[in-house]
């Protein structure tokens, strides 16, 4: 089987304060821990067990700048067959649909019967494994949380729905499917691993290789725009415990008596 | 001109979820002279009985019958909505399994804008729509521009519009003829429960809830032995199943259980959306986590910004001493 799996270069939220900018134009990148969208992770975790089970390759794409490169590297390490990094300056400013435009482009050239994404990034958009089915003309199914190959033409998928129940379907090959936290257990990588794929080449595709210009990616083609980055604010929030830990703690204690919370 | 705006509904059992009368009250947030019409797609006598239940909101309700549509299934649907639909539709759904699974798709397929996971509408100019969108787990907000003038499918976030009791008798309109020939590579099979485990943590008045910022799954003793010492339960965010320190069945969430606890004790918890939406009935909350800028500290109503691996077992201790 040939899978495809579309990642994402994203800081690390439970690393990082997220801060906006003075300008409020962006986020305060400069000290960020980036890693890949934890999503993603599992869905390229699923493609491996896939090949490892029935054969094929699995490759990982991106739509990203040259650093992105690392997380490329990162799911090879893990096991990804291939890495392609589509990388332009006039991809920047592109909306989910220009996303899933550039991702389209680059799976026209190749065969896929199985195309993965994470469910969500760190936009929460949830967006671009959707229109990417809609655009190929492909059935699609969100939330994944479970994938069972019953033949090279059908397999059966759990979609995790609301209370954690699982809406079981068989769907067509190829398609398009968006992957929830949980499905596996991804693997470690370690930095003897990501030194094993270190010197892989790595192609990078442009706009003109692909076929794309400014009518249909990057900020000219987009009908959805970010105009800014804001912190609302939000009434009055929590009262916020301060002092010594001791001081902390008997303040607590009282607190929770008075709310029935100790027994 | 006004604008006319469709409302897709989710319904379950023969009742419109929740979200649909949040969304009548979202689309007049777009405009409010626009003209609003809800979409019920189903079969059958659930169907009848989901067109009433928005009856009461909603001026027009389109239904749409079929034997493919008896369940939810968003290729259905929106092979469904693609044969009924005017061009340059401007439709509303829910930011929910189903509205996931059916609008970036559908607004490809429409060749309209897509906006997912709303939380703020702040009106018209010109043909631009203004929007308020979260990035980063809450921890920032944006605002959107939407550009109209191809239409536009907008999932809105549960939760962020108020239903409203302004009663109206709406029109029901037999739309099924035109529901065409439905045609889906994926069929709905069958759904699974979630699984049962051994403690009903809906059942507890006091949880102490673990999440992410626990690090380690030896560290699960901190949050237990605070829940021994005081009474209470364990549950926990997502992350903490995913990785399988804890039962499905202790994960508080829209894709876990819905708790009504009288206090409730998040450690290490960001305050998620997804994870805030399981906790109903206004308890008291006490969240711990190191980041001082932790959207759950604009739900909790104490805050305390430190580390929970050295403030818990001081608090536990603290606690036995006391008894
Ligand atoms: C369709 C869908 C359904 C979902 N359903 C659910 C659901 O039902 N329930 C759910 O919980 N999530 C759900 N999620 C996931 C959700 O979006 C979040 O990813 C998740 O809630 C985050 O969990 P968390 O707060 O534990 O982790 P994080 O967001 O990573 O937060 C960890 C927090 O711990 C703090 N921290 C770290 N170390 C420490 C320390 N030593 N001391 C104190 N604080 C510390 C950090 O500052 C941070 O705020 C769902 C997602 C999707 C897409």
């Amino acid at each position: 089987m040939e899978i495809l799996v579309c990642v994402k270069r994203v800081p690390d939220t439970a690393e990082n304060e997220i801060v906006v900018n003075s300008k409020g134009s962006d986020i305060e990148r400069g000290d960020l821990v980036y890693s890949v969208n934890e999503w993603d992770n599992y869905a390229v975790e699923e493609a491996i067990q896939i090949r490892d089970n029935v054969g094929g390759t699995v490759t990982v794409v991106t739509v990203g700048d040259d650093e992105s490169e690392e997380v490329l590297r990162r799911e090879m390490a893990m096991g990804a067959d291939k890495g392609i990094l589509l990388s332009d300056d006039l991809f920047n400013g592109s909306d989910g649909k220009g996303i899933a435009t550039i991702l389209k482009a680059e799976i026209q050239k190749g065969k896929y019967d199985l195309i993965m994404t994470g469910a969500l990034a760190d936009d929460g958009a949830g967006q671009v494994g959707g229109m990417l089915a809609a655009m190929l003309d492909l059935p699609y199914a969100s939330l994944v949380n479970k994938i069972k190959i019953v033949s090279d033409k059908m397999i059966r998928v759990g979609r995790e729905i609301e209370g954690g129940n699982q809406e079981i379907n068989e769907i067509d090959l190829p398609c398009v499917l968006s992957i929830q936290t949980g499905i596996n257990e991804p693997r470690y990588v370690g930095i003897r691993g990501i030194r094993k794929v270190a010197s892989v080449e790595i192609p990078v595709h442009k706009a003109g290789d692909l076929g794309l210009d400014g009518t249909v990616v990057g900020a000219s083609a987009a009908k959805v725009k970010k105009v800014d980055y804001f912190v609302p604010s939000m009434g009055e929030g929590a009262e916020m415990l301060e002092g010594s830990t001791d001081e902390i703690v008997d303040k607590l204690i009282e607190l929770l008596k008075a709310k029935g919370g100790i027994k | 001109m006004a604008q006319h705006i469709f409302v897709c509904i989710a319904h379950k059992n023969g009742a419109a979820e929740d979200s649909a009368f949040e969304l009548a009250v979202a689309a007049k947030a777009i405009d409010s002279g626009a003209g609003v019409t809800a979409l019920v797609c189903g079969d059958g006598s659930e169907l009848d009985s989901a067109c009433q239940s928005v009856a009461g909101a909603y001026a027009e309700v389109w239904k749409i019958g079929n034997p493919a549509l008896a369940y939810p299934n968003a290729e259905a649907i929106r092979c469904t909505l693609l044969n009924i639909l005017p061009k340059g539709a401007i439709v509303l759904a829910a930011h929910d399994t189903l509205g996931m699974d059916l609008g970036p798709g559908l607004s490809i397929k429409l060749g309209s804008a897509f906006v997912p996971d709303v939380v703020g509408i702040e009106g018209l100019d010109g043909n631009d729509l203004k929007l308020i969108r979260q990035e980063f787990g809450g921890q920032v907000s944006t605002h959107i521009r939407c550009d109209l003038t191809d239409g536009a499918v907008i999932n809105i976030r549960s939760g962020s519009f108020q239903a409203q009791d302004n009663p109206v008798s709406g029109t029901i309109v037999d739309k099924s003829k035109d529901a065409g020939d439905i045609q889906a590579k994926r069929r709905f099979m069958e759904v699974v429960a979630a699984e049962v485990g051994d403690v009903d943590i809906t059942k507890s008045d006091v949880l102490v809830s673990v999440g992410r910022g626990i690090e380690d799954q030896e560290n699960i003793s901190i949050a237990q032995e605070l829940a021994d010492a005081i009474g209470a339960v364990v549950s926990c965010s997502r992350p903490i199943v995913d990785a399988k320190w804890l039962e499905k069945s202790r994960q508080v969430g829209t894709s876990g259980k819905t708790v009504k606890p009288k206090v409730y004790i998040a450690l290490g918890i960001s305050g998620s959306f997804q994870h805030m939406g399981g906790l109903k009935g206004n308890p008291f909350i006490v969240a711990i986590n190191k980041n001082p800028k932790a959207p759950i500290f604009q739900a909790a109503d104490i805050g305390i910004a430190q580390n929970l691996l050295e403030f818990v077992p001081e608090l536990t201790d603290k606690i036995k001493e006391m008894k």
